[in-house]
């Protein structure tokens, strides 16, 4: 699926759930991700969180509704996508997820998948690997769910991001951003060589 | 032909940000108060978006003096503002029945989150509801809204603020934490289209003015200090001089205007939302986040076949039985879901007079209800 082209597509209701843990960034990407959906891509977005009294480290989630109409429930029934940063928030919220829903998981920080059908991409190393900090680890995210959603097109996506970073931190979150792009891309690749041999029985 | 006129700004806001917009569109120039979450985005918003338009922003020791601060600069003929969460109305309760004796307007945002006490920070509530029209003592007269999306954080506080200025009254805005931290595209209409009602001021010679004289509106001019109209303000009950009084052919003019210029102007005043009522048999009544729930309940109900209705409060005090009477006489059953142990349900019952069935949702874990919560107890009723 051509992700640009699908951004254009008529959506319903489609619902995103970002979860993790306090401090990596997710209701800073869920603000991003409704900003290109909404201001760029022209449809209706709600953009929700929920967070504990800690700074760091208390569970941390944001939801991110787009439609074509106007949104009534601001907050996710059955997400249509759920990425999820850490372990806790994967086994928490796995089973909110559509049947047939999307899940996006850290493998980082994600070692236990519920479903084989998970797609497990390591945002976090990648970022520490790649861009030597672990910042940004949320924004390589963003560029990966985007390619494998299409649901935003990712040059509003990269408008976005744009207009939400501090000064000065351009290139550093347009590679991030890119390395989501291709870490999604070879994680499309690998699932359909793997889809292909399906029948695993002896 | 008139040309098209461009859309106004699209961007996307925090219900909190947009009570700021709604503020500065509707000439809110003072904003004094305390952060506290979930209402802290509308001071730090405020702290930098008043001192570029001529306002002023302080940032108080508390929320006592936020309320202090907010009478004397409105008193001073700027139309102000505060901001805070249930702590801190608390806090302001005192200064709070004096702008209603002293008739001083103002806006006090409430930003409702889970109590009592410091309660639940970061969790939804709407406990708030009864401590807005009786938290502060003594019989008096106040204005209370709801609000429950991004789109009306800016269209109710403009609201808000033209009937506190018309009716020299100060108004609460009743927001809740998932109102003010969700984000949502809105678009900004340009200057020229919001109305904005500003506070009759005297136009007599200064020795002619009577601070508090009735008239047939029951809301006196009102001069800014330093404008050379001299008269006294007080918290005592006070005569049409604004001096305190005793006597009881004072006392009972004073009390029956101040009540009188809402009650008069109650249509004015109330505002109510209503869907699919027209054929209902069935309806709900909601208010601030929770109608939204409400709202997709009632539509998936009807797409099952149910005929419900909904009816969103906005106005929430005075409160609205002109409107929602007649609603309630032609239904079998009506529904209230509420963020709290049942605060406007009560209220429901008490006009309803036990004509229909009054079913309640009560939820106070710190999470909003949700719609298949409702459309599960329409399904029973």
């Amino acid at each position: 699926m051509d992700s640009h082209a699908a951004g254009e597509a008529r959506v319903e209701r489609y619902e995103i759930r970002l979860s993790g843990s306090g401090g990596q960034g997710l209701i800073f990407a869920g603000i991003i991700l409704a900003e290109a959906a909404g201001i760029h891509d022209g449809k209706f977005v709600c953009q929700t969180q929920s967070y504990g009294p800690e700074a760091r480290g208390g569970a941390s989630k944001a939801e991110v509704i787009i439609s074509d109409h106007e949104i009534d429930y601001p907050k996710a029934i059955k997400p249509d996508l759920l990425l999820a940063m850490n372990q806790k928030s994967c086994d928490s919220y796995f089973f909110d997820l559509k049947p047939g829903g999307m899940l996006i998981i850290d493998s980082t920080f994600v070692k236990q998948l519920p479903t084989t059908r998970a797609i497990g991409i390591p945002f976090t190393q990648i970022c520490r690997e790649k861009l030597g900090k672990e910042v940004g680890a949320n924004i390589v995210a963003l560029g990966a769910l985007a390619t494998l959603s299409g649901v935003v097109s990712l040059s509003s996506l990269e408008a976005a991001v744009r207009n939400r970073i501090p000064r000065g931190t351009e290139d550093y979150n347009m590679k991030a951003l890119e390395l989501g792009i291709e870490s999604a891309k070879d994680a499309r690749r690998f699932r359909t060589e793997t889809e292909l041999y399906e029948d695993t029985s002896d | 032909m008139i040309a098209k006129r461009p859309p106004g700004r699209q961007l996307l806001l925090q219900g909190n940000e947009a009570i700021v917009e709604g503020a500065l569109a509707a000439g809110c120039r003072f904003f004094a108060g305390y952060p506290i979450t979930p209402a802290t985005e509308i001071s730090e918003v405020m702290s930098y978006r008043l001192p570029a338009v001529d306002g002023t922003f302080i940032q108080m020791e508390d929320e006592i003096a936020s309320m202090g601060a907010v009478i004397g600069a409105s008193l001073a003929g700027v139309k102000s503002m505060t901001a805070t969460s249930g702590p801190g109305f608390s806090l302001m309760q005192e200064n709070l029945g004096f702008a209603c004796v002293a008739e001083v307007p103002c806006v006090i945002v409430n930003v409702m989150r889970g109590g009592p006490s410091t309660g639940l920070p970061t969790s939804v509530s709407q406990g708030d509801v009864m401590q807005a029209r009786w938290g502060t003592h003594g019989d008096h007269p106040i204005i209370v809204l709801a609000v429950s999306t991004t789109q009306d954080c800016f269209s109710i506080t403009v609201k808000a603020f033209n009937l506190s200025e018309k009716y020299r009254t100060p108004v609460v805005l009743l927001a809740d934490e998932v109102v003010a931290h969700t984000r949502e595209k809105i678009s900004l209409p340009h200057a020229e289209e919001v109305e904005v009602i500003d506070r009759i001021r005297p136009n007599m010679p200064p020795d002619w003015y009577i601070p508090f004289e009735n008239n047939s509106r029951g809301v006196p001019p009102m001069s800014a200090f330093g404008d050379g109209y001299r008269y006294h303000v007080t918290g005592l009950i006070h005569d049409v001089r604004g001096f305190p009084t005793q006597r009881p052919d004072e006392i009972v003019p004073f009390m029956d205007r101040i009540f009188r210029k809402i009650n008069q102007h109650f249509f004015d005043i109330q505002m109510v939302n209503t869907e699919m009522v027209d054929d209902a048999e069935l309806i709900v009544v909601a208010y601030g986040s929770v109608s939204r729930s409400a709202r997709r309940a009632v539509r998936e109900a009807r797409e099952r076949g149910i005929k419900a209705g909904l009816v969103q409060l906005i106005t929430l005090w005075p409160f609205p039985r002109q409107s929602v009477e007649p609603i309630l006489r032609q239904v079998r059953a009506a529904l209230v879901p509420e963020l709290n142990m049942g605060q406007i349900s009560r209220e429901i019952k008490r006009i309803n007079q036990g004509v229909a069935r009054i079913e309640t949702i009560s939820r106070i874990d710190g999470h909003l209800i949700t719609p298949n919560e409702i459309l599960t107890r329409l399904l029973r009723i």
